[in-house]
C-alpha cells in the first residue's frame, strides 16, 4: 500500500489529496496536511473523490458505431476510422467544418496537445471547452 | 474573464485564496461558495473570526447569506445597477481613492459623468433592494483597507456578465482595493482546471498564454515552433459549434472529456447539432448523453492514471501524478492526441508530460519558468511565472496592471433575455449543490454522495407552494418555451416568492432542456441563471 499526493479533480480551489493505493486499485483518498489551499481538509467530495476511478461503468475498450450500435473494435480499427473522417472532413472544407471541445478536466499538457493538433493537423481555431458554463 | 480582460488586461484571480483570510471586507456577489468552492468558504469565515465584515448579494439566501453582516437580496440579473449606486454612494461620501484612480487608473470621468446620471430612488425600484442596505454596504465596502470581491457564474451566465464583471472592477478600482495583497478582485473557477484550460490557448481565438491568433506577431512565432502554416481567423465558440443545428457550419466534431448533451442550453438544439454531424468523436472515462451518440467512442484515464499539472483558480499550476496505469486499454487523452495527429499526418513525439511541459514553457510566457522539475519539488507555482529563478505571483497588478492603466469601463443596466410573464410566471435560476458535481458522471457514481443528494430538488417559496397546492415532495411539472421536466418539490424560504432554484446534475431531469440559449455578445457565456417557466402539481 501507498500513498501518492496528486490534485483534485473537482472544483477550482486545487487541493492537494492523496491517494491511496492497494494493489493495483485506488481505495481512499485523504488531504495533504501542509497543502496551502487544503491545509489537512477537505470537502465531501474531495473525501470520496476515489470512488468513481473503478467504476464498473468505466470505458475499457473503444466502440465503434456499426448498424447504428455501438461495438467494441480495437484500437488500430477505432483510430484510424477516426483520423480518416476527421482529415477528410477537415481538408475538404480548410478546417472549417471541423470543431473541437477540449476539456477543464483534463491536463495542462493534455489541453495544450489538443489545441495544437486543431491548428496544426486540422488546420482550424474552432476549438473551445466549458470555460463559460 | 472578457469583462477583466478589458478592465485589468487580465482574466484571473488576482489573490491567493490564503490572502482572503486577511482581508476586512469581503463582498460575496454571484458566489454560493460554501457549496461551489468550500475551501474559499473556508477562508471567509476564518476571515470573520478574526472580525471581517462579509456583505453578500444574492438573489437567495444561501449559507453564506445567513452569516452575511449585511444581505442585499436583489433581483436577479440587476448587479449592476446596484454596484453602480454603490459606486455613487462612495464617490457622495467622498470615499473613493483619489491617488489611486489619478495615477493608476484611465477613463475615470466616463464613469463618474454615468454614475452622476444615477438615481439612487429608481435603483431601488430596479433591484428590490432597500436604499438603506445598499448604502451600508458601500460604506463598509468604501471604508475597508483590505477589502476582496469573490464572484463566480452569478455573476457571469447572464446577458450583460461582461458588464457585471466591469461593474465589480469599476467599484475595486474606485476604492483603490487591488494592487495590494489580501485585497482584489477574485472570479472564483468552477472546475479543477478550466483557467489550465484557457491559459493552454484551448480557445477560439487565442494561443497559449492568451496570444492572439489573429496578430501575425504571434501566430508567425508560433508557426516557427511548429512548423505549419496556422490559420489566422479566430474559430467558432463553443455555444456556435453546439447551437449550429441541422444547417451548422460543422461536419465533424472531436470532443474530448466534455458532456454537452447535458451541459449546454436547450439541449434539445444539442441534440439536433450532434445527430446531423457527419462525424463525431468523444473521448470519456463513461459513457456519457454525449458519448452515446458518437460514432467512436475512445476510452480515456482517469486524473488517477496520469502524469500532468492542474491549474487551480488561484493560477496555481501543480503536479497531477500517476497512481495507477490506465484501466483496460484505456489510454490518457495526450497518448490519444498524439496517435491521431500522428494519423493525421502531423507528427507528435513527446517522452513524457514534463517534455509537453517544456514546450509549453518556451511557447506561453506566463508559463515559462514552469517545468516539472520545478513544481514537483513545491506546492506549485502561480503564474505569471516568467523563467526558471522566477518565484510566481501570488497577487496581481503590484505597481501596473497587466495592460498598463486599469480602465474604467462604464456598464449600464441590461434587463435579462427573458423574465416571467402571465404564461410564465416564475423565475428560473439554475445553479450547483454542495454533494454533486457538474454533470454528475463521476459524484453520481459515488454511492455516498448520493446518498447525501442523490436527486434534484426544486426550491420554492412556501407561499408559492400553498397557492399551487404543492408541498415539500410532491412531483412538478415545470415547463418553458423551449422545453418539459418533472422535479420534486422543496418548500424553502431560502427563494423568494416568484422565484425558484434547482441544479443541472441530474440526467434524468436535464434541466438544461428549459434554460434559454440567450448569451453574452462578448463572453459568449449564457444566460443559465434565468429563464421564466410555468409550474403545476401532477
Amino acid at each position: 500500500m501507498h500513498d501518492i499526493l496528486t490534485t483534485c479533480v473537482y472544483c477550482g480551489c486545487g487541493c492537494g489529496v492523496y491517494l491511496h493505493e492497494r494493489r493495483g486499485q485506488v481505495v481512499g483518498s485523504s488531504p495533504s496536511r501542509n497543502h496551502p489551499v487544503s491545509r489537512n481538509n477537505l470537502c465531501v467530495k474531495g473525501w470520496h473523490l476515489h470512488e468513481f476511478i473503478h467504476h464498473p461503468d468505466r470505458l475499457t475498450q473503444p466502440l465503434m458505431r456499426k448498424n447504428g450500435r455501438l461495438t467494441p473494435v480495437d484500437w488500430d480499427e477505432a483510430m484510424s476510422y477516426a483520423a480518416r473522417e476527421l482529415g477528410r472532413i477537415a481538408t475538404e472544407s480548410d478546417g472549417k467544418a471541423v470543431g473541437l471541445l477540449s476539456s477543464a478536466k483534463c491536463t495542462n499538457e493534455e489541453n495544450y496537445l489538443l489545441q495544437k493538433m486543431a491548428r496544426a493537423a486540422l488546420h482550424t481555431n474552432n476549438i473551445d471547452h466549458c470555460a463559460r458554463l | 474573464m472578457a469583462g477583466l480582460a478589458t478592465t485589468f488586461g487580465s482574466g484571473a484571480m488576482t489573490n491567493s485564496i490564503n490572502e482572503i483570510e486577511n482581508a476586512q471586507v469581503m463582498l460575496v456577489i454571484g458566489s454560493n461558495t460554501s457549496e461551489a468552492h468550500p475551501q474559499v468558504a473556508r477562508r471567509i469565515f476564518a476571515a470573520m473570526d478574526r472580525g471581517a465584515r462579509l456583505i453578500v448579494v444574492d438573489p437567495r439566501r444561501t449559507l453564506m447569506a445567513k452569516r452575511a453582516d449585511i444581505h442585499l437580496a436583489l433581483r436577479p440579473g440587476t448587479d449592476i445597477p446596484l454596484l453602480n449606486a454603490m459606486m455613487r454612494i462612495i464617490l457622495d461620501d467622498n470615499l473613493a481613492d483619489d491617488l489611486f484612480i489619478e495615477m493608476r487608473t484611465e477613463n475615470f470621468y466616463g464613469l463618474r459623468d454615468m454614475l452622476f446620471r444615477i438615481d439612487l430612488d429608481e435603483t431601488a425600484r430596479i433591484t428590490g433592494v432597500e436604499l438603506a442596505g445598499i448604502r451600508a454596504a458601500a460604506r463598509l465596502y468604501g471604508r475597508a483597507q483590505k477589502a476582496v470581491i469573490c464572484y463566480c457564474l452569478g455573476i457571469t451566465q447572464h446577458v450583460c456578465g461582461t458588464g457585471n464583471v466591469q461593474a465589480i472592477a469599476n467599484l475595486a478600482m474606485l476604492t483603490g482595493n487591488v494592487e495590494k495583497e489580501d485585497t482584489g478582485v477574485d472570479p472564483l473557477r468552477g472546475q479543477n482546471n478550466v483557467q489550465g484550460a484557457c491559459d493552454m490557448g484551448a480557445l477560439p481565438n487565442v494561443f497559449p498564454s492568451y496570444q492572439q491568433v489573429d496578430i501575425d506577431d504571434f501566430r508567425e512565432k508560433f508557426e516557427r515552433a511548429w512548423h505549419v502554416p496556422l490559420p489566422s481567423q479566430p474559430g467558432l465558440t463553443l455555444m456556435e459549434m453546439t447551437h449550429g443545428g441541422k444547417d451548422g457550419p460543422l461536419k465533424a466534431m472531436f470532443i474530448m472529456g466534455e458532456n454537452p448533451m447535458l451541459s449546454d442550453p436547450v439541449i434539445a438544439r444539442v441534440r439536433e447539432t450532434l445527430d446531423n454531424l457527419e462525424f463525431l468523436l468523444v473521448a470519456d472515462i463513461f459513457l456519457t448523453e454525449t458519448a452515446a451518440r458518437a460514432h467512436v467512442v475512445l476510452p480515456a484515464a482517469s486524473f488517477a492514471e496520469k502524469t500532468g499539472t492542474f491549474t487551480n483558480s488561484e493560477r496555481r499550476v501543480q503536479m497531477v501524478r500517476r497512481v495507477i496505469p490506465p484501466l483496460g486499454q484505456s489510454r490518457t487523452d495526450a497518448d490519444i492526441i498524439m496517435e491521431l495527429s500522428g494519423r493525421l499526418g502531423y507528427a507528435m513525439d513527446y517522452e513524457s508530460p514534463a517534455e509537453i511541459m517544456e514546450e509549453i514553457a518556451m511557447l506561453a510566457p506566463i508559463y515559462g519558468g514552469m517545468q516539472h522539475d520545478r513544481l514537483e519539488n513545491s506546492w506549485g507555482l502561480q503564474w505569471p511565472c516568467w523563467d526558471r529563478s522566477h518565484p510566481g505571483t501570488p497577487f496581481l497588478h503590484k505597481y501596473y496592471f497587466t495592460r498598463g492603466k486599469g480602465r474604467f469601463v462604464p456598464a449600464e443596466y441590461k434587463p435579462p433575455d427573458e423574465l416571467p410573464d402571465d404564461d410564465y410566471p416564475f423565475l428560473l435560476i439554475t445553479g450547483r449543490i454542495y454533494h454533486q458535481y457538474h454533470t454528475g458522471t463521476m459524484t453520481r457514481r459515488s454511492a455516498q454522495l448520493c446518498r447525501e443528494a442523490g436527486e434534484a430538488l426544486l426550491q420554492l417559496h412556501p407561499e408559492d407552494g400553498r397557492r399551487l397546492g404543492v408541498r415539500s415532495g410532491d412531483l412538478v411539472r415545470m415547463r418553458s418555451r423551449r422545453g418539459e421536466v418533472q422535479v420534486k418539490a422543496q418548500l424553502t424560504d431560502a427563494v423568494q416568492a416568484g422565484e425558484v432554484y434547482t441544479t443541472f446534475h441530474f440526467s434524468e431531469m436535464p434541466i438544461n432542456l428549459l434554460t434559454s440559449s440567450a448569451r453574452d455578445h462578448f463572453s459568449q457565456c449564457p444566460e443559465y441563471k434565468i429563464c421564466a417557466v410555468h409550474l403545476a402539481k401532477v
